[in-house]
């Protein structure tokens, strides 16, 4: 049976040529770079040589980058290391945040920080003038995702960072599902923290990264040898580090031929799925979205049982419905938008990566329908116009 | 996260749709939660000889409700109310604990279709000592 992988915001596959990279620290290189013999100082370069790459990527400086275990981690520093030095204020986050954003937001709450939960509009991006008028005196920092991991939408970050700043707030981006997608330069974003995650970007699962201007004060929120500069502890992870510089590297290197190649495919997949089939509603921006997103509410019918007849068809896919997602609830990002949870029951999210080709969008746009019409006469809300 | 069996079911549904001309029927659940269930039937001398569902859900959903068909299909009535939403999760192998309470309603819906039958058949009185409960 064919395979078509339309899931690339959930994860991706190491790049053969990342993991030709990481391959030797695993059991050749395998030192400690805190120790000073030759083994240690192999891995050493190694790392700083992965800290250079991801810095380069990002237009930082190397000191400005902290190695994480991943996404979460970076935005639990980013939260709870950034504002744990300071005396309990008021703190903004978007209302359709990850969940790494949005439950370290609702832990901080718990430790006395006031959160306004920033709305979005229909098309997921946050509302400038809402947004505006939410800063008080004591509003200590702002997070809003550079892109949602949902339906695609690229917020306008260089407006909102520069907002925070008249208010005299610090500005952190989750751009988990950003970087490598599209351009990023933290100095022109003017962003003061930023968080990564390698396995969304075709390198290895368990690392990440925290971007830290130069001046910006984190605490460390794991407590022991001091590596990293005293702001993460515990021996580095040296293949994963390896494996997010070189992953990071190819990513920008092919931005400018994979992006267009990826949007072409994108709204090729989202004409044909909406002409193809009636009562839909593509959710997300119209334009600026993710150049591998496509998310598409079906009425009548639920996702999950949407992603499961695609799953026997071959095709990995995902949905925001309550069921699909392993909690009871429908995704807070399309209810935040604004949509009826019958909406958010039956999105699919169709996210595709460097390998999709035209074949996988047209293998899809002919096994979809069919799936769609067994299930809507199966669907006692179904009403055939 | 699924058994074989509530894959079977829910790839190849048994009694999908509606029977023509139902004696009774029932439907539970909400869009809002993500699952409706519809079950329609049609009895003779207390015996059900043909059911058919119509759901929106998901993969447990729909598994529930088409094993539950399969159940019922030429019991009589007082067998038909016997089964409970624990039953057809077993029948099924089990289900996710997560789904046993969203998306497991299948008997439900099938013993709010018999109440239909007996209430239309002008047997009202008959629903608490056929379903156990109260009218």
């Amino acid at each position: 049976m064919r395979t078509v992988y339309f899931d690339h915001a959930a994860t991706t596959a190491v790049d053969p040529r990342v993991f030709a990279e990481m391959e030797p620290y695993f059991v050749e290189r395998y030192g400690n770079p805190s120790e000073i013999h030759r083994l240690g100082r192999e891995a050493r370069e190694a790392v700083d040589k992965a800290r250079a790459q991801v810095a380069a990527a990002l237009g930082a400086a190397d000191k400005e980058i902290v190695f994480t275990s991943g996404g979460t981690e970076a935005d639990n520093m980013a939260l709870s290391g950034f504002l744990s030095r300071l005396e309990p204020g008021h703190l903004i986050v978007s209302a359709i945040e990850h969940p790494a954003v949005m439950e370290t937001a609702r832990y901080l709450m718990r430790q006395n920080w006031e959160v306004t939960f920033a709305a979005v509009d229909s098309n997921g991006v946050v509302d400038i003038d809402a947004y505006a008028a939410a800063f008080r005196d004591d509003t200590r920092l702002v997070s809003i995702m550079f892109a949602n991991n949902v339906v695609g939408t690229i917020e306008p970050i260089r407006e909102l960072a520069r907002i925070a700043h008249e208010h005299g707030a610090a500005f952190h981006t989750d751009a988990v599902q950003a970087v490598g997608a599209v351009p990023i330069d933290v100095a022109d974003l003017g962003v003061d923290l930023l968080s990564l995650s390698g396995h969304k970007l075709y390198g290895p699962k368990g690392i990440g990264a925290l971007y830290i201007k130069r001046g910006t004060r984190v605490a460390p929120i794991l407590h022991g040898g001091g590596h990293e500069r005293r702001l993460r502890s515990g021996t580095e992870n040296v293949p994963g580090m390896v494996g997010l510089g070189a992953a990071l590297e190819l990513a920008v290197a092919e931005l400018p031929s994979q992006r267009p190649r990826l949007e072409a495919l994108r709204d090729r997949l989202a004409q044909g799925f909406r002409s193809s089939i009636e009562d839909t509603v593509y959710l997300g921006h119209p334009t600026e979205r993710l150049p591998g997103n496509v998310c598409i509410s079906v009425r009548f019918i639920e996702g999950e049982s949407m992603v499961l007849q695609l799953d026997g068809k071959g095709i990995a896919v995902a949905s925001g419905s309550a069921c699909a997602s392993g909690s009871l609830e429908p995704s807070h990002v399309i209810l935040g938008m604004g949509y009826a949870a019958e909406e958010a029951h039956g999105s699919v999210r169709l996210t595709l990566g460097h390998e999709n080709t035209d074949a996988d969008v047209d293998y899809f746009l002919e096994v979809f329908p069919p799936i769609v019409a067994r299930l809507r006469e199966m669907s006692p809300l179904y009403v055939k116009r | 996260m699924y058994t074989d069996l509530v894959m079977d079911h829910f790839s190849n549904p048994r009694n999908v749709g509606e029977v023509d001309d139902p004696d009774g029927a029932g439907q539970i659940g909400n869009p809002v939660c993500g699952d409706v269930m519809r079950m329609t039937i049609k009895v003779d001398d207390d015996r059900i000889t043909d059911v058919k569902f119509k759901t929106f859900g998901c993969g447990a959903a729909v598994a529930t409700s088409s094993m539950v068909t399969e159940m019922v299909m030429g019991k009589t009535l007082d067998e038909a109310a016997e089964i409970s939403n624990r039953a057809v999760a077993e029948a099924l192998g089990g289900l996710p604990a997560q789904k046993m309470h969203c998306s497991n309603l299948a008997a439900d819906a099938l013993h709010l279709a018999i109440e239909d039958y007996l209430t239309k058949a002008g047997r009202a009185g008959d629903v608490a000592k056929v379903l156990g409960k109260k009218a």
